[in-house]
Parts: C-alpha cells; structure tokens; sequence
C-alpha cells in the first residue's frame, strides 16, 4: 500500500462518565481525500473531530495524525487545522486582525503570511478590516476557514462548514476545499448536508451511536444500498406508470398525489431495475424529462444504516 | 514500510506556541475591547481631575485619611485615591479584567479555537495571567501617576504631614507614596488570582466575574469587625490598610511585611489552584459553565484553609493578641502626634521654635468609663494632652475625643482650650491658617508591645 495516510485511527474509544462517546472506532483517511463524517445527533462526529484537533485524547485505541501516533497530552500535530462547532473569532478585533493575531501567534510576521490571499480565498477582500461582530454565521464560517487556511494545513478538520453559506459563499468554500484536496491536503469535515457532501467527499463514514455504521467509497454505499426512490417527469405519465408496473423489479410508489404534481411519477427499484425502465419508456417513445432520486443515495444509505444500528442495539 | 511511517519521516512534530506570543495575543485581545481601553483612559486621567478638583475645594474629604491636607501638599491626593482604589476601585479592575480573562472564550466560544492554535493549556493559562496582570498593572501605574500629576500641578510639591504628625520632605512623601501604591499591588494580586479561579471554576457565571470584588467587600467588613489581630492581619485585603504605615516616625513596618506577604501567599495559592482546575477542565464539552460544587472544592476549600493556616502562623510568630488596642499605645500614639503638630503650630503663630524632647508630651487616655487597662476600638476614648514649654512653670493641658477603628485608625477630635485645639483655625501673623491640632488622623500599631514598666 503506497497510499500516505493523513489520519489512522484503530479501535477509538472515548467516554463522558456513563457515556460511551465513541466505541471502537476505525478511521482511514489518506493525503489528498475529502473524507465526510455524517451520522445523527449525538453519534460522536464532533468528539471524533475534537481528537483529530488535539481538543481531546482518546480513553483507548491507536491514533496517528499526519504518521505522529497521538500520545495522552492535549496537543495535535502541526499541520492540523480546523474547528469544531464554529470557528473561534474575537468579535472586537475585524477579519485581518484576526487573521493577524493568529498569524502573529505562529511566530509569521503579518505582513507577509499571506492574509489578503486567504481572504481572497473565501471571498472575505470586501469586509477585511470589518469588525467580526457584525459578520453573519456564514462570513463567520469563510474566516473560519480563512484561519486554518493561514496555518497552510495538511490535515483540514471542519465541523459543518457549509452552515449558513449562501450559494456563493459555497462556491468560495467548496472551491477551496477542492484546490486543497488537489495539493494533497487531507479534509474531514462532518455535514448534515448530503448534496454538499457528495459533491465534495471521494470517501465518507457514517457514524450512529459512537460506532462505524459505514466507511468508505461513496460508490460502495450506493452498491451495499437498498432500493431507491426515483422521481420521474415524462410526456406521458400515464403510459409510464403502466410500463413501470410491467417492469421487473419496479414498483410504483403511491405518493404522487401526496407531492401535489399529477405529472410525476415515482417509482422504487435498483440501479438495474431503473435503467430497464428507462430503456423501456425511450423504446415506447416516451420521453423522459426528468429523472432524480427523492433522496440522494447517501442519505437514504444513512437513514437506512443509522436505524439499522438504532435497532441492533 | 507503513503508509504512517511513509509520512512520518516528512513529519514535524508538535510545536507549542512559546508563552511569549499568546501572551502578546491575549493583550492585543484584552486591548481590543472597549472597556478595557476606557478603563485604561479613566485610571490615567481620572484621578488626576479628582485630586486637582478636590484639592481646590474649600471643603475637604477630611473622613478621608489624608484628606484633611490635599490643600497643602500634593502628595496627600494620590493617598486618598489609593484609600479609594483599595476599597472600591481596585477589587472592581481586578474584576473587569482578571475576572473575565478566562469567561470571555466561554462567553465567545472560543476555547477550542485557541487551544488548537496554542496546543498547550498550560501556555494558554500562563499567557492570559501574565496578560490580565499587565493590563492591571497599568491600571495601578496610571491611579498612581495621574493622582501625583494631579496634586502637584493643583497644590505643589510641598511636605506631607505623616500619621505621627511629623512632616515628611516632599521627596521622602514621593517616595514614601508610590512605595505605598507599590505595596497595595500585593492584595491586588491576591485578588487578581481569585479572579482567576472564579474565571475558571465559574465560567460564564456572574458570579466568575464578580469573585474579586466580592471578596475584597467580605475583607472590608471583616476588617470593620473586632477581630482578634491575628486574624486582621491574615486576611489578603489587610495591605490595603497596612501601608499607613509607611507614614509615620518609625515606620510601622511589621504589620506592612505581614500583610504583603499573606497577600502573596494568596496570590500564589489562588493561581495555582486555578491553573490545576484549568488544566483539569473538559475542553470538548462548550456547555461547560463550571459548577458550584468544582468551586467549592477546588477554590474555596483550600482558601478557607489557607486562611485558617495564615491565622495559626501569624498568632504564634507575633506579638499579636487581642484587638491590639490598647490604652497606653493609644497614649503613645496621641503624644506623639500632639508634639509633632505643635511644633507646626508654633511655627505657623511665629512663636519660638520648641522641640518635642522639649515639649515631653504625655497623653492620659480612658475608654467610657474605663480609666486603667482601656483597650478596644470605639469613639468613646478620651485623651487628656499634657505638655511643658521651656521656661514656662505650668503644664498646658488640651482635650481630645477619639474614634479609633477596629484598624488601628483614629481621628482626634480637639475639645479644647481654644487657642489650642479648641477651633478649627488659627491667626497667624498672615492671616487665617487651618488650626493642625483641631483634628487630626493617627494610627495605633496593633502589632507593638507594649514597654514595661
């Protein structure tokens, strides 16, 4: 294996008095991935995120953090940036000053750590020498970013980076993280936010409950899921849903009527079963306008793995 | 070879930030806020007007110690201002600042921030108390500056009549006030470290912010009670008081040494405790608001503790019993200050110049009803001044009412004659003067034995 891994994890666990915060945990995450950590509330992602940050040290198991194994003092490795549950700002102080007190911190001198460059970066130029006091939840997630930014990481640990991003304010953050990942700049970063996820992560775990409900390749999810639903807009919805329900393995879900739009159909079935379908409705001269999952691969894999695990235990 | 020891090779390991920088980052944090930079405004300017203002006013804080001669002398305002900063002014800074240096990245969620820039609590710790102590020391510096400006440019540089009555030079009283200022920073540390604590083991708690200043009001009126020496003396808020002895013929300066160094001892012991709670504390958990039962044991356990120590240390290694106010050091006291004066009165009526081996003041003292063995705090004491000038057969005689404090302070009050201490002014060969031996402010050693025999 030639693959250089910016985060090793083996058998992680973490507890808060009675509660198990993370229970065996295994996490591989090599140099140049974008890696998502989704699971509900509560599973663990930000305890799991503390650790790779140095917020925290582990009750057992093995972690290496960019090839440093991670001993029992509170301290990550240099090269490792980020933040959990929103970036620390100082509201007194405007966006540079902030960017310069914490280049001043690392011993950079301000003027040439690259300050303009990185705001540039998450398209903060405009509002640089504005107090952070008045900065929206999603200016204050840019800095944030723009902070670890400055650090020039190797490891990138982002807690919810997309909330309260206005769509440019994504382009500005999804760009960023994928010129890093490009450099060879290993991401974690855990969202609620499936598109923002599949968009951006070659890899994802799926935490429930402090354990590892699934890891790895997004594609592998879709492969180990189970049928999905898929949304179809045809010329002919009618003539459709009689060729859906002659078609093996599709079956048609009754909820049109419920989406108040008569001219969609939706229907429950495999990737093989769906592409049969299609073939059949081009070959019976229908057109298909439209064909999308109701919900994105990943988060019917992780509602479907959570509440599996839900119900194991 | 491993994927991990591939990287390992091309790996730095971890660097902390040296204390010297996250200390530059916690003042540019601290200075950054705009009640900061007002405080540091008010305490350079502040009492600068005070002390011009009052010392220009016909009437004078005379329940003030000192205040009876911001007239005269310059260097009695910036006394004044420290009698203020140690009972209000100080213990509320050391809130504002050392009471808030740790609840603000609660209050802004920024603790974990800052330790993955820091990597290391104990430099986070260590720069923020150094950070918090400096800005409190320019607040102290600029009290204590402002106030000397502010006397000098409105009164002069003249000499200050000290708490025996003896005037000091205008240099010695310079120096003698900012040694005073000096030796207040003692129980200001001691209350900057429990500000410190009651930061960490409170959190966003009020009560986190408030600790010092409520601490040094519990001090005040304990100081205000009759307590045994022993126990004035091993409270950390007694140096606000102890430096009234740096003004008087010899200087008092066993209850001095005693108070600064309790005062230190709290301050080490305050910081210590803080900075093993600190080091103790869960940085993963942002709902982490501290809790009363971590104060309790943590913080105030070991203070009571301390104090007890301090009490049983300082009762055995001293003279310490009692209130330590006693009739014949309130005697001693009294004479003493009343030579001192009349020697200055004399030299204001442009009488012969007499001196006080000359004068062989004596002074008889009873409390209430009490003629023999008086001793205790009140304003019941009375002093019969007795005192010969050469040449002269009889003996003059003049009153006095005293309220001494449970602190060792009193205020002489001249119940006559007349033309002695009777009247609040005197004609001299210039006109009007203010009368010295009409009122005046001394102070009784609690710590000084008693000579026998």
């Amino acid at each position: 294996m030639d693959t250089l891994l910016a985060v090793r994890a083996r058998g992680i666990t973490k507890c808060f008095g009675d509660v198990v915060a993370l229970d065996g945990v295994d996490l591989d995450v090599t140099q140049g991935q974008i890696h998502g950590l989704v699971g509900p509330n509560g599973a663990g992602k930000t305890t799991l995120l503390g650790l790779l940050l140095g917020l925290a040290v582990a009750d057992g198991g093995g972690l290496e953090i960019l090839g440093t194994p991670v001993g029992r003092a509170l301290a990550a490795p240099d090269g490792v940036a980020g933040f959990v549950d929103g970036p620390g700002l100082y509201p007194s102080l405007t966006a540079r000053q902030n960017l310069a007190a914490l280049a001043a911190l690392r011993g950079q001198d301000a003027r040439t750590a690259g300050i303009d460059d990185v705001l540039a970066q998450v398209g903060l130029t405009d509002v640089a020498d504005d107090r952070a006091r008045g900065f929206s939840l999603g200016m204050r997630q840019r800095l944030g970013l723009a902070a670890a930014l400055l650090t020039r990481p190797r490891l990138l640990v982002l807690d919810e980076p997309s909330n309260g991003l206005d769509p440019a304010g994504k382009k500005h953050v999804h760009g960023v993280l994928t010129r890093l990942a490009d450099e060879g700049t290993a991401v974690v970063l855990s969202s609620h936010r499936m598109d923002d996820l599949e968009a951006l992560c070659s890899e994802v775990t799926i935490l429930a409950t402090g354990r590892i409900a699934f890891s790895g390749p997004l594609g592998k999810l879709a492969a180990e899921n189970r049928e999905l639903d898929y949304r179809l807009l045809t010329s002919d919805t009618h003539a459709a849903r009689e060729l859906a329900l002659g078609t093996d393995g599709v079956r048609v879900v009754d909820d049109a009527g419920l989406r108040n739009d008569a001219d969609v159909l939706v229907v429950r079935a495999l990737v093989p079963a769906l592409d049969e379908l299609v073939v059949g409705l081009v070959r019976a001269g229908i057109a298909l306008r439209e064909l999308a999952p109701v919900v994105s691969p990943l988060e019917a894999a992780f509602l479907a793995l959570t509440q599996q695990q839900e119900a194991g235990r | 070879m491993t994927a991990a020891n591939v990287v390992a090779d091309n790996v730095v390991p971890t660097r902390r930030v040296p204390v010297s920088r996250g200390y530059r980052f916690e003042l540019v944090k601290l200075v950054s806020q705009w009640r900061i930079r007002l405080l540091v405004l008010a305490c350079w300017i502040a009492p600068a007007l005070f002390v011009a203002a009052v010392s220009r006013q016909s009437t004078l804080p005379v329940d003030t110690l000192f205040g009876r001669w911001m007239h005269a002398t310059a260097w009695a305002g910036p006394l004044v201002m420290l009698g203020f900063a140690g009972t209000w002014a100080l213990p509320l800074l050391t809130s504002v600042v050392a009471g808030d240096v740790f609840a603000s990245e609660d209050r802004l969620g920024t603790w974990r921030h800052l330790l993955v820039a820091v990597r290391s609590p104990g430099r986070i710790f260590a720069a923020k108390a150094l950070a918090s102590l400096t800005v409190l020391l320019l607040l102290v510096t600029g009290m204590a500056c402002s106030s000397a400006v502010g006397g000098v440019l409105a009164v002069g540089n003249q000499p200050l009549v000290g708490l025996d009555g003896h005037l000091l030079t205008p240099s010695d009283a310079a120096g003698q006030v900012f040694l005073a200022w000096a030796c207040a920073l003692a129980p200001t540390l001691a209350l900057a470290g429990i500000g410190l604590l009651g930061s960490i083991a409170l959190g966003r708690s009020p009560m986190g912010l408030l600790l010092p200043a409520l601490v040094a009001l519990a001090m005040q009126l304990a100081q205000m009670m009759p307590l045994p020496v022993a126990v004035r003396l091993a409270l950390p808020g007694y140096a606000f008081i102890s430096w009234n002895g740096l003004f008087t013929g010899p200087r008092q300066l066993a209850p001095l040494l005693i108070g600064i160094a309790v005062s230190l001892v709290w301050a080490v012991t305050a910081t210590v405790l803080a900075y093993l709670l600190f080091l103790r504390r869960d940085f993963t958990n942002l709902t982490d608001d501290g809790s009363a039962r971590r104060a309790l044991l943590a913080g105030a356990l070991p203070l009571a503790g301390l104090l007890a120590a301090t009490v049983a240390v300082v009762a055995v290694t001293t003279p310490a019993t009692g209130s330590g106010i006693e009739q014949d050091k309130v005697q001693r006291s009294v004479a003493t200050a009343f030579a001192h004066l009349y020697r200055m009165q004399t030299d204001q009526l442009n009488r012969p110049a007499v001196t006080e081996n000359q004068l062989k003041a004596t002074a008889a003292c009873t409390k209430g009803s009490v003629a023999d063995g008086a001793e205790g705090a009140g304003n019941d004491w009375r002093c019969v001044v007795s005192w010969h000038l050469p040449g002269v057969a009889t003996t003059g005689q003049a009153i006095y009412q005293l309220d001494v404090t449970p602190d060792g302070r009193y205020v002489a009050d001249g119940d006559g004659p007349k033309e002695v201490n009777g009247y609040f002014l005197v004609r001299t060969p210039v006109g009007d003067a203010p009368n010295p031996l009409w009122q005046f402010d001394g102070n009784v050693e609690l710590l000084a034995t008693s000579p026998k025999g």
